[in-house]
Formats: structure tokens, C-alpha cells, sequence
């Protein structure tokens, strides 16, 4: 257990070091699966934590690159901090109207309603001229904060860690908080909760506002990094990919959603690589993809974070006494 | 809006909402009675409109015949379907039905590309299908579209009297209403499940082949059917045909005339709506207590 805890720690200090010995195309790599990280980590909140599975997240990430780059002036690059806090409290401030909705559903209507909004805040972009309709738009000049640059590749590689380390941290002293505990209350066992005297509807709604700010910061980093945005963001396929990636690593642990950026990165990188797959197949790399998660589906429910105990639940005299310990 | 402008958007609103009946009873019908959630319900919609495509050439003038053909294609097309990858998907959680059907919409979108390739198609509506009928003094109608509803309110009736008249509908209505009371009962439920997916999947076939010689036949076709799909069940609430049927020509009659009125919103109007009905009735229209 002692190498769980400083596992993170080992993460970071690696993170920290690495843009010492990385070619571009890895450098470019590591900063997406970062940022998808914060994006993955975001969504932990609401379906690990809180048990509410949402299929519109891609909404406030959407909403924070556009507001991003929208806000930043023509000709002089943009206040880093103004621009950040506005994306955050837009995504929220969308988060709190959605929030407010959907959480009167449960279940299967919750899936549904959170995509239909979703949907809803594509087709602003999409159909209107807000955003530039469906090319989207370009962020010319990146933010800047005194000698900080995020448009040089170095300082935009530690703003972005800087995010996830704060994100990974955040929620990491959430789940110990009394906050935490009624949010695993509420995911166990909702009446029981509200039983309790706790205002369950308030305490849902404050982890989908927060999980739509933490998205939102994701989105930011995410418009600063391309330097564009359209209204593909905040598409299904977005919302589906986050959820994938949640579950690829393994709901429940925040390390999981990490994890499952990273798999789910390399995976889309190593399938859509004609070098590696050959030319044909990495055309269609959505097959392979699909195949993949559908196996993923059959043969792993717990995710990738289940591994481990898998391969240790195979020595059959420690299994019992085990999951004794555990109960 | 003179009335005759007023009328031809009323038939497009009707005509819209029943073919959205078309797809939405099917996942209305999966949802309440399997309790599955089937992302990949926009995909068949696609193969429908695929289908009618490929298969158009060799039956000629015989539009109805095709219809059938392709029915009965589809149908069984979603009974192996069934068979192979959802009746595992029962027992598990809301999270992994998403992942899966999530990953077959991939599935389905790349062997629709191997297979018919990324090109926008068009479909022609058969010559005795192809003329239009004067509405007023200076609009006309095409004939197609009257027909479409028409095939539609067919099969809504056909739909209506299978599940209210039928054993059949009286075991699926049972399922929809109490699905362990069912299985307790001793109902061969694998069998029943087989048939009420394989039923979605020949509707919202039926639905995409209708819809062929209207619009045209493109990649992705089905993502856009299937969120709007989703507002309908939401709407109408889940496993009631009658609350998808109201809710589809709501759906389309704020679709058709938010177009009208204000071109570049329209595409929020119909979530607009879903937000109050929502406030209003969380579950539903019509959800059964």
C-alpha cells in the first residue's frame, strides 16, 4: 500500500522532468494526454464519486475553449488569469442551468437529458455565427501572464501539469473531505442519505457545477494548446470518448481516470499509425477502436486499475481470506 | 404565412414527427423493456437509408417490395445482433451498456465507409411516387411525402394493433410494465427480448428507408436521429408507444416551425422544449406509475 500512496508523487516528479528528453511529436503527445487527464478527472467526480453518469460533458469543455477565444483580444495576446477565470465560470455558470434540470431525473433519463444539452450548446455554436459556425475559430495570440508565454511550448508543458497536479489534487482532498464523504453517501445509498437530514439534491448539484468548472479549465488549456476551436468539441462523440476513457481506466479511483486518458490516447495513436497497423487498418482506426473497447467491455469490467487484482485473485487460497479482510 | 404556406409546414411537421415515431418507439421499446440503452439506435436508422441505397437498383419500380425486402433484412440483421453482443449486456450496468453500443456506432460508421464508402448519395423516389400536387394557387406537394406519412400511419397502426390486439403485445406490454413479474410468470423471455430488438431495429430501418428519396444519404446520418430520438423518449416517457408518439409530432412541430420563424436557433427549439416538459413532468408525458 505504501507504493500506492507515493505513486502520484513518483507521477509528478517524472512529469517534472521529462520535456528534459522528448522529441516534439512526444512532447505534443504528453501535453494532450494531460490535459484529456484534467477533461477524464472531471468526469471522475460526477461518475465515480458521485455515481451521476453523464453523456454531455463535452459541453463545458466546449464552452470553456470557446469563451477562451473568444475573449481574447485581436491584437494583443490575453490576460492569462482573466481569460482562465472566465472559461471556469462560464462552463459553471452552464453546468448550474444543466445541473439544475437534469438532476430532478435519475438513471437512464439522466444519461439522456445531460446529452440533449449537450447537444443543445452544439448547435448554438454550430448554427449561429457566435463561434464562426462550424469552421470554428483561431486563437492568434496565446495568453500571457507576466514573463509567462503559453504560446511557447516549454511554459504551456508546466502550465498544463500545473492544472492536472491541481486538479488531481483537489478532487484527492475532496474524497477525504466531509464533502466527499456525503457525495460516496449519496452514490451508495441516495435515501439513506437523505434520511440522514443531508440535502442530496444540493450536495449533486454542487459536484456537477465543480465538475463543469474543472472541465471548463480543461477546455481552456485544451483551446491554448491548438490554438482553434469548433463546434466538434462539444459534440456526442466528445462526451462518449471522456466517458470511455473514465471507464478504460477504471470508475472509483482518480488514478484510473489518468490512466485511462493515457490508454485511450495511445490507443487512438497506435491504431491510427499506418507505420504500426499498416495503411489500410489505420484509415479506419475507428474499427479497430470499436473492436477493442468492445472486448474491453466483455472481458474487464473493472477497468485497467483492475488488473492487478484480477492476476492476484487467480492464486485461489489468498481470495477468500481477501475479500474476508475487505468486508 | 398565407394558409397554404401554413398547410405545407404542417404536413412536413407531421411527416417529420412520424417518422421520428418510426426510430424513437423502437429505443422506447428497448429501454422500458429490456432496460438497455442503446446508443447505436441512430446507426440502423443509417443502415436503413444504406440499404435503400444498395438495394434500390434491383427492384426497380417495386418501392414497395423493396420496403418489405429491406424489413425483413433489418429484422433479422437485429435479431443476430442481438444474439451476439447485446443479450450481454442485460444483467450489466447503464455505464457499460454506453461503452458498448458507444463502440459499436464505431463499428458500424467504419464498415459503412469500407463498405459503401464516405460519398453522399441521393435515392430516387420510384416515377409513380415522383410527380407533386398542387396546394393552393402557386405551391405544390410532393407526392413522396404525402406517401411517407401515409407508409408511416401504416405502420404506427400496424405498430398499435400488434401491441394491444396480440399475445405478443400483451407479453411486451407486461415486460414493459414489470419485467421480473414477467420473467416470474414463466414468459420465455430471451425469446421475447430477441423479437422486440429485432422489431426497433426493422422500424428504424423501415425509417431510414422512407426517408432516402427526401433527404440525402450521408455518413453520420444517424447521430442526429438518435440525440433527437433520445428528447422524444424523454418527452413521451420511457416505454410508453403512445407518450413517443405525442412527443414525435411535438418534436416535430417545434422543429418545422422553429425553422420557419427563427432560422438560426432552430436547432436549441426541440431541447428547449425537452427542458420544460422536463420541469413541468420529470418522467415523462405519459409514464406509467
Amino acid at each position: 500500500m505504501a507504493f500506492n500512496r507515493v505513486l502520484p508523487w513518483i507521477a509528478l516528479a517524472a512529469l517534472l522532468a521529462l520535456p528534459l528528453g522528448l522529441t516534439p511529436y512526444m512532447h505534443e503527445l504528453v501535453v494532450k494526454i494531460m490535459v484529456l487527464s484534467v477533461f477524464a478527472l472531471s468526469l471522475e467526480l460526477l461518475v465515480g464519486m458521485t455515481g451521476l453518469v453523464s453523456l454531455g460533458h463535452a459541453a463545458f469543455l466546449g464552452i470553456g475553449a470557446y469563451v477562451t477565444v473568444l475573449l481574447s483580444p485581436e491584437a494583443d495576446p490575453g490576460w492569462l488569469p482573466k481569460l482562465l477565470a472566465a472559461a471556469v465560470a462560464a462552463a459553471a455558470l452552464y453546468a448550474l442551468f444543466v445541473g439544475a434540470l437534469s438532476l430532478r431525473t435519475k438513471g437512464v433519463y439522466f444519461i439522456m437529458v445531460t446529452l440533449a444539452f449537450a447537444q443543445m450548446a452544439y448547435f448554438v455554436f454550430h448554427d449561429t455565427k457566435l463561434g464562426g459556425g462550424t469552421d470554428g475559430i483561431y486563437l492568434n495570440l496565446r495568453p500571457v501572464l507576466g514573463p509567462i508565454d503559453s504560446g511557447a511550448k516549454l511554459h504551456l508543458y508546466y502550465l498544463v501539469l500545473g492544472a492536472l497536479a491541481f486538479t488531481y489534487a483537489l478532487l484527492a482532498l475532496l474524497r477525504r473531505s466531509r464533502f466527499g464523504h456525503a457525495l460516496a453517501g449519496i452514490r451508495v445509498n441516495e435515501q439513506r442519505m437523505r434520511a440522514a437530514g443531508f440535502n442530496t439534491t444540493a450536495y449533486k448539484l454542487a459536484a456537477f457545477v465543480l465538475a463543469g468548472a474543472l472541465a471548463g479549465l480543461a477546455g481552456f488549456l485544451l483551446a491554448v494548446k491548438d490554438g482553434f476551436v469548433n463546434p466538434e468539441l462539444l459534440s456526442w462523440h466528445e462526451s462518449g470518448a471522456v466517458l470511455l476513457m473514465i471507464i478504460l481506466g477504471g470508475i472509483g479511483h482518480l488514478r484510473g481516470a489518468v490512466l485511462g486518458a493515457v490508454a485511450f490516447v495511445l490507443l487512438k495513436e497506435l491504431f491510427s499509425t499506418p507505420a504500426l497497423v499498416g495503411d489500410r487498418l489505420a484509415e479506419h482506426w475507428q474499427l479497430t477502436l470499436g473492436i477493442t473497447i468492445i472486448a474491453f467491455v466483455a472481458l474487464l469490467p473493472k477497468g485497467l486499475i483492475g488488473l492487478p487484482q484480477r492476476w492476484r485473485a487467480r492464486k485461489p487460497p489468498r481470495r477468500a481470506a481477501d475479500q474476508g479482510a475487505a468486508r | 404565412m398565407d394558409l397554404a404556406t401554413f398547410l405545407v409546414q404542417c404536413l412536413n411537421a407531421v411527416q417529420y414527427g412520424l417518422l421520428l415515431f418510426l426510430v424513437a418507439s423502437g429505443l422506447t421499446l428497448i429501454f422500458g423493456i429490456m432496460g438497455v440503452i442503446n446508443l447505436a439506435h441512430g446507426s440502423f436508422y443509417m443502415l436503413g437509408a444504406y440499404l435503400a441505397f444498395s438495394i434500390a437498383p434491383f427492384f426497380g419500380q417495386h418501392f414497395l417490395l423493396m420496403l418489405l425486402a429491406g424489413l425483413l433484412l433489418s429484422a433479422l440483421f437485429g435479431y443476430v445482433l442481438e444474439w451476439a453482443f447485446y443479450s450481454y449486456l442485460y444483467e450489466r450496468e447503464h455505464l457499460q451498456q454506453v461503452l458498448m453500443t458507444y463502440a459499436l456506432i464505431l463499428v458500424f460508421e467504419e464498415l459503412r465507409s469500407i463498405l459503401v464508402g464516405n460519398d453522399v448519395h441521393g435515392v430516387k423516389p420510384p416515377d409513380w411516387l415522383a410527380g407533386t400536387v398542387p396546394l393552393g394557387d402557386l405551391m405544390t406537394y410532393p407526392v413522396y411525402r404525402l406517401f411517407a406519412s401515409a407508409a408511416c400511419i401504416v405502420l404506427a397502426l400496424a405498430l398499435y394493433l400488434v401491441v394491444n390486439k396480440t399475445r405478443l403485445g400483451m407479453m411486451i406490454r407486461a415486460g414493459a410494465s414489470n419485467r421480473d413479474m414477467v420473467r416470474g410468470l414463466g414468459i420465455d423471455i430471451t425469446r421475447l427480448y430477441r423479437i422486440v430488438f429485432a422489431g426497433g431495429v426493422a422500424l428504424a430501418a423501415l425509417a431510414g428507408m422512407i426517408a432516402a428519396p427526401m433527404s440525402s444519404v450521408y455518413p453520420g446520418m444517424g447521430g442526429h436521429v438518435l440525440i433527437i430520438s433520445f428528447v422524444v423518449v424523454v418527452i413521451g416517457g420511457i416505454g410508453s408507444i403512445t407518450g413517443a408518439l405525442v412527443a414525435s409530432l411535438l418534436v416535430g412541430v417545434v422543429d418545422t416551425f422553429g425553422k420557419v420563424f427563427f432560422a438560426e436557433l432552430s436547432g436549441i427549439g426541440v431541447y428547449l422544449l425537452m427542458a420544460v416538459i422536463l420541469v413541468w413532468r420529470p418522467e415523462g408525458l405519459m409514464k406509467r406509475a
